[in-house]
């Protein structure tokens, strides 16, 4: 616990930060709230509507289609990242000079810029000019991500897990590096296979970490947007089309705000909800 | 100078975890707190230096109330369990540190740091950083750090829990000579028996939250007010048992029974709890009080210097500690003594009513 | 179970070791019988985990071998060399209840499960954890979690040692003690050879019935409790065991008495061998008495510690520590002490003439 102090002063350094925080997120928050319970035409003239966008979008097949591809997508990256970001934490080098190569190899992709990382792979995975598209289509196969579906959603999830598994594994990484040597010793000498060793100290020690990486990743792939818009832009058709996607698409390509605003404050209490019911299972089971 | 707790109370989410505790520790001398794990003896440490609110009750610095005073604002030095340095900084900067938040001129700092390093034998390593020193000398730091800076109360949190046994030994003896020099309140922490007795000055003995004896260290453990002090003060623990006293005699069962004593005989028949330090247990007859008892032996423990025995006495599984060689055989029946005139006699609430 | 030798083992944690200040054990040769209960003792960083780590398997030497029952297992794996071992802090499967923490090592050895079961209650009954075999791990205190890590090692019957490092670092004084007399009951019981290594002489002496003493990746003693106290071979030895440590005091000898500062102090055992080098005299503060017509000194201080009393001493530029009884008066005008010439002896450069 830390030293409680009797003064105030501590306020006036966070005093920036609040205002920041006040400019940046609570007034533009209370202005979509604003707009979701009206409706304008410009000029600042508005009608109050109730909860008449919250029905429409919460009634539209639009928004179900593209919460369903949304949760795919979620479900989908997190069954893969994890797993792989714990398996490629276990296969990384204890000591020595190959940690600090791994470490920096793996920080590589997250220093890379959303939408460099959208370009990138749109370009890499190209049918015609790129060198993965031509390679796969050089094998046989009918790949083509910007009209084929299924080629857009692996290609998406590709990149997904190419760019963020490195989160996952760094934070393994530190999970598994503060595991003293003893337990390995231990489980050593009372003859335990590599699997037991695993089960019962590793990702028993990890788990901490482990509900980090779940959130943050959860979060964050439901959040998804500049990467599959450079990639994809949603196409083809609204295959790949989020739950972002499908809001900026509303908001600003057809101006529709109220509706635009009474989805993404939806949008952000299920992201709000799935995150508590998250925490609060993974919790629970620490607990126990 | 004295530092005063008032009725401190501290009490979180529905726990308590000091019970109402009035406490005046003066300046001079070494004050101990003397309890196991979770006995209280850091909450109280925090209370005294502010780090903690109390829940109510006040605590009082030369008769001022600082119960709401920042810890910054109190001079207070603290030393861990753990050794607490800065790691980038060298010994030299590291006692120097507290002086330099102090704004203390750069001459008078060379100077204390070179009285203090002199003190704790640190001189030849000024230059060195934690890492590159022992347990030991990286502890010596921490204490340095801590004197340096003439503070009114210097809290030590069980400061030689983490160092070797002959290391231990050594810095238990120089401390008390070191912090006497400093002229500040001094109180120390430590779950060992031994350790306050080697310290001496005034011991507290906590048990769950609760200051059950506080006295001259001496004083505490032989004469303590109950038996729960009397089981903290005792390193190995006290041999305890039921005993009954009919007329002019107790007894342990049919055949170990002793005379009544002028503190024991105005005691009225009935069953008492009696505690007896190991060491009261010998092989050999020592005084007028010892009684002759058969006794099975459990498991020996010779370390040279003593022979620790557990016995088997009336179906009592005691201790004895005495100097020197004593083989016995594991499962052999001895002759012991009992100094019957040692024995403590307890109520059933655990107050001590006669020794 | 096991006899055990060492063979010459040298270990160096560098890679080319060139000084011998690179290896943290110089040259170790010794030898366990099967059954015994054993203690390494000696300050941190005297190389007593490096061999423990070494008999155990869980380290490979540099140099020299290690044989159990004259089988070399040097390069074998801790499970082939069926050790088990008690860590510094308790190592406990917290996935796992108590009863299949010690079920784990069983079961890893493909055990059915009635024998299992079987094993497990025994053991769990000998160490008091029968009543708490189906609670969590985690929920343990330390103690229990010590006494989890020891049963592991006891539910096995093929163990041919179990080591201990330092396992009592994490428990309350008073619970030392009986976890510490149920280590000896257990060895009683199950005649297991134990290794333990610790740096606390109280508990290497009450646990073990022959010691070995190190220091700087050297053994510089191995013998009983009894042996190491009343006859250290090494000044070092002196100091490390007893609290306060031997009192050691440069002398000089003359017709085979040793004369300390002027006076002449009678020693029963004559020394034996050359007396070249720095003369010592070495006498623990156990085996100083007040007497009449003893050496003349002066009281500095005297602590009381509850059971005994320790007297400091000093005469002109020597300190002299000494223990009086409980009961024993502190004679304050003109002290004199006498040295018991029985275990009074001469060190020449540290070692005992």
């Amino acid at each position: 616990m830390a030293a409680k102090t009797a003064n105030h002063k501590a306020w006036w350094l966070v005093a920036p930060v609040v205002a920041l925080v006040a400019f940046n997120a609570l007034i533009p928050m209370m202005t979509v709230v604003n707009y979701s319970f009206q409706e304008t035409f410009g000029d600042n003239v508005f009608f109050f509507e109730g909860f008449k966008w919250y029905e429409q979008v919460l009634g539209s097949e639009r928004f179900h289609a593209a919460l369903g591809r949304q949760l795919a997508f979620t479900f989908t990256i997190l069954v893969i990242e994890i797993p792989l970001g714990v398996a490629v934490a276990l296969a990384m080098p204890r000591k020595g000079i190959g940690v600090s190569v791994c470490l920096v190899l793996m920080a590589l992709p997250l220093l890379i810029p959303w939408n460099v990382v959208g370009a990138m792979w749109n370009i890499f995975a190209l049918p015609d000019i790129g060198l993965l598209g031509r390679a796969l289509n050089g094998l046989g196969l009918a790949y083509d991500f910007t009209q084929d579906p299924t080629s857009a959603w692996i290609t998406t999830i590709v990149m997904d897990v190419w760019h963020w598994t490195s989160l996952v594994v760094l934070l393994a990484y530190a999970g598994l590096r503060s595991i003293p040597e003893a337990y390995y010793q231990a489980a050593k000498i009372d003859g335990a296979s590599a699997w037991a060793i695993f089960r019962h100290i590793q990702l028993s020690k990890m788990k901490r970490v482990l509900t980090i990486a779940v959130l943050l990743r959860f979060m964050d792939s439901f959040m998804i947007y500049t990467e599959p818009f450079v990639l994809t832009g949603g196409g083809p058709g609204n295959t790949t089309t989020f739950l972002s996607i499908d809001l900026v698409k509303i908001a600003l390509g057809q101006f529709d705000l109220g509706p635009a605003a009474a989805m993404s404050l939806i949008y952000f209490l299920i992201v709000l909800l799935l995150s508590w019911v998250f925490y609060s299972l993974m919790m629970r089971n620490e607990e126990r | 100078m004295a530092i005063e707790l008032r009725g401190v109370v501290k009490q979180e989410g529905g726990q308590i975890h000091i019970h109402e505790t009035n406490l005046s520790l003066e300046k001079n001398a070494f004050n101990i707190l003397l309890g196991t794990t979770l006995s209280g003896k850091t909450t109280l440490m925090r209370l005294m230096a502010g780090l903690e609110k109390p829940s109510s009750g006040r605590v009082f610095f030369d008769g001022r109330d600082v119960t709401g005073v920042a810890v910054q604002k109190r001079n207070i030095s603290m030393v861990y369990q753990q050794f607490i340095n800065y790691p980038n900084l060298t010994v030299r900067e590291n006692i120097a540190s507290p002086l330099r938040v102090a704004r203390v001129s750069a001459a008078e700092i060379d100077r204390r740091v070179a009285e203090a390093a002199e003190l704790l034998r640190l001189s030849p390593m000024l230059d060195r950083l934690p890492a590159e020193l022992s347990g030991g000398q990286q502890q010596r730091a921490a204490l340095a750090r801590a004197l340096v800076k003439d503070s009114d109360l210097v809290l030590l949190d069980e400061p030689l829990a983490n160092l070797d046994y002959k290391l231990r030994e050594e810095l238990r003896q120089e401390l008390p000579s070191i912090l006497a020099e400093k002229g500040a309140i001094v109180v120390y922490a430590t779950s060992e028996p031994h350790e306050a007795l080697l310290l001496g000055g005034f011991t507290a003995a906590l048990h769950e939250g609760r200051i059950a004896q506080f006295g001259p260290t001496a004083e505490v453990y032989r004469n303590p007010v109950d038996l729960r002090t009397a089981r903290i003060f005792s390193d190995p623990p006290i041999n305890t048992a039921l005993v009954a006293k009919k007329g002019n005699t107790f007894h342990l069962n049919e055949s170990v029974k002793w005379p009544v004593n002028d503190a024991t005989c105005g005691l009225a028949d009935g069953e008492y709890r009696v505690g007896l330090r190991p060491h009261h247990i010998t092989p050999m007859r020592r005084g007028e009080g010892s009684i002759e008892v058969m006794a099975r032996v459990l498991v020996t423990e010779l370390t040279g210097s003593e022979s620790i025995v557990h016995l088997d006495i009336g179906g009592h599984r005691w201790i004895s500690q005495s100097h020197g060689v004593h083989a016995v055989a594991i499962g052999a029946t001895e002759t012991m003594y009992l100094q019957t005139h040692r024995f403590m006699y307890f109520e059933s609430d655990g107050s001590l009513i006669a020794a | 179970m096991a006899q055990i030798t060492l063979a010459g083992i040298r270990h160096s944690y560098a890679d080319s070791p060139s000084s011998p200040s690179d290896y943290a054990l110089k040259g170790v040769d010794g030898q366990w019988a099967d059954g015994g209960a054993y203690a390494l003792l000696g300050p941190s960083g005297c190389g007593k985990s490096t061999l423990l780590n070494i008999v155990s398997g869980l380290l490979q030497p540099s140099e020299g071998r290690i044989l159990f029952d004259g089988k070399d297992v040097t390069a074998l794996d801790p499970v082939d060399r069926h050790v088990a071992q008690v860590f510094q802090f308790p190592v406990i499967y917290d996935t796992m209840t108590v009863y299949e923490n010690l079920a784990f090592p069983l079961r890893n050895r493909g055990m059915a499960e009635a024998e299992v079961d079987a094993r497990v209650r025994e053991i769990a009954a000998m160490l008091d954890l029968d009543d708490m075999l189906e609670r969590r791990a985690t929920g343990l205190t330390a103690d229990g979690k010590q006494k989890i890590s020891l049963g592991r090692g006891l539910v096995r019957s093929d163990v041919n040692v179990i080591m201990f490092d330092e396992p009592l670092t994490v428990i309350d004084p008073h619970l030392k003690w009986m976890l510490r007399s149920k280590l000896k009951e257990v060895h009683q019981r199950f005649g297991t050879t134990m290794i333990y290594v610790t740096h606390d002489q109280i508990e290497a002496l009450t646990f073990a019935d022959r010691v070995m003493v190190m220091t700087e990746g050297e053994v510089v003693q191995i013998g009983t409790p009894v042996e190491l106290f009343e006859r250290p071979q090494h000044t070092f030895v002196g100091y490390f065991i007893g609290s306060p440590g031997m009192n050691v005091m440069p002398c000089s000898l003359f017709q085979g008495d040793a004369i300390f500062d002027g006076e002449a102090v009678t020693i029963t055992e004559k020394p034996v061998g050359s007396a070249s080098g720095s003369l010592e005299l070495g006498v623990r503060p156990e085996f100083i008495t007040f007497a009449e017509d003893g050496l003349s000194v002066e009281i500095v201080n005297v602590d009381d510690i509850g059971r005994h009393k320790i007297v400091d001493l000093r005469r002109g530029d020597h300190r002299i520590k000494m223990l009086a009884g409980e009961d024993d008066p502190i004679p304050w005008e003109n002290p004199r002490i006498r040295f018991d010439p029985d275990h009074t002896r001469i060190y020449a450069d540290g070692r005992l003439l």
